[in-house]
């Protein structure tokens, strides 16, 4: 007599199929983002509630923190190198061609123009040391404007002649910064007739609005 | 006698759900980190600085303006008006929900119904205040939906004001 079979359905699910698109949205995803520079200057922002987002493109971002100290930097290598030439012009310091291409990598900066070559020549671990970079002087020195008033200028001049746009000025302060450090770069932002800026924040959590 | 599957004919299986598991946390992560990273920017306008005539100071009824001072310890100081004779205040207050907002609000309020025209913020930062106060001032004004304010210089008469109530 034949045995009577109770077939069973099985709880293993074939996960083949799901791997599959699984590994194929984790491509797609990894190649997309962009890899993401450390600050040389990591400063903690102050939050609010405000939901719009800081642009990719044509933005210049100068970033306070640590008492006073100020870093500068431009989005798109292409823009860094075009400012670059026009501040080497500027103060009549040749850069060859390697260092403007290392240059270019480099998120931001805030060193003296002086000491520009130094770190251009380190590697990305060491230029990023905290406590490394002294910030970029950000007072005149007699008649001559600040060299941040300078490099902002070589900026917008380099986004214009580059992307054919207005380069949008960001602040990027530390929450506990005080207020003059903050002023002084307004005040150099107000000198070259921007009136209009961007202040980085973090979104605020806990609902705070209502 | 037991049984003994001897039949070698089945295809290795191997359990994928580990794999899958690790390719969703990876997925997870680089959506998280692609997309929340950005930053987020408060547009800021400042008045027009003209430095050929920085006496041209614009004129506004005293009625419609209050005037913001930041001052040490994460406290502000408001008062309606003139400094020198105050419609309303000099009083200290901080950024917090119930500090600044409430009166904001009032006097939003207060001035539409009075005048017709909205109400004037003045902000002046004093120099012991910090980049957090200004942010969080400019947040509030954006929350109680204040069209117009404005971020000006602080005055000895003020700072000397904001001494006297010990947030200096």
């Amino acid at each position: 007599m034949p045995k009577i079979k109770v077939k069973r359905a099985s709880t293993t699910i074939d996960m083949t199929a799901m791997c599959d698109v699984s590994f194929l949205l984790l491509t797609f995803f990894i190649l997309t983002a962009t890899a993401r520079q450390p600050d040389p200057l990591p400063v903690d922002t102050p939050a609010s509630t405000v939901q719009i987002k800081v642009p990719d493109a044509n933005l210049g971002t100068i970033t306070v923190g640590d008492n006073g100290k100020m870093f500068f930097g431009v989005a798109g290598p292409n823009v860094r190198v075009r400012m670059l030439e026009r501040m080497s012009e500027k103060y009549s310091v040749g850069f060859s061609q390697k260092e403007k291409e290392r240059f270019a990598l480099m998120e931001g900066f805030g060193v003296p123009f002086g000491n520009l070559k130094q770190i251009i020549a380190m590697d990305n671990a060491a230029r990023n040391k905290p406590g490394l970079q002294p910030g970029i002087p950000s007072d005149s020195v007699g008649n001559n404007p600040s060299e941040l008033h300078e490099w902002i200028i070589a900026a917008r001049y380099a986004t214009k002649e580059i992307n054919n746009a207005e380069m949008r000025v960001a602040i990027k302060g530390d929450a506990k910064e005080q207020y003059p450090a903050i002023k002084k770069v307004i005040d150099i932002l107000q000198g070259q007739k921007i009136n209009k800026f961007s202040l980085v924040t973090n979104l605020r959590t806990e609902n705070y609005a209502e | 006698m037991a049984e003994l599957n001897t039949g070698g004919k089945q295809m290795p299986r191997v359990d994928l759900t580990p794999m899958v598991d690790l390719a969703f946390l990876l997925i997870t992560f680089f959506m998280l980190t692609t997309t929340l990273a950005k930053p987020h920017a408060m547009d800021v306008a400042m008045p027009d600085k003209d430095k050929e005539n920085k006496e041209d100071q614009l004129e506004v009824a005293d009625n419609r303006t209050m005037t913001i001072l930041l001052g040490a310890n994460d406290k502000a100081e408001y008062y309606m008006g003139q400094l020198e004779k105050p419609l309303e205040g000099p009083t200290v207050t901080d950024f917090s929900k119930n500090g600044i907002r409430p009166v904001l609000l009032k006097k939003l309020k207060d001035v539409q119904a009075a005048t017709g025209k909205s109400l004037i913020v003045i902000i002046r930062p004093s120099d012991k205040s910090n980049y957090r106060n200004l942010v969080d001032i400019m947040d509030e004004m954006k929350i109680v939906n204040a069209t117009q304010y404005m971020i000006g210089d602080i005055g000895t008469a003020e700072v000397e004001l904001l001494k006297r109530d010990g947030i200096y």
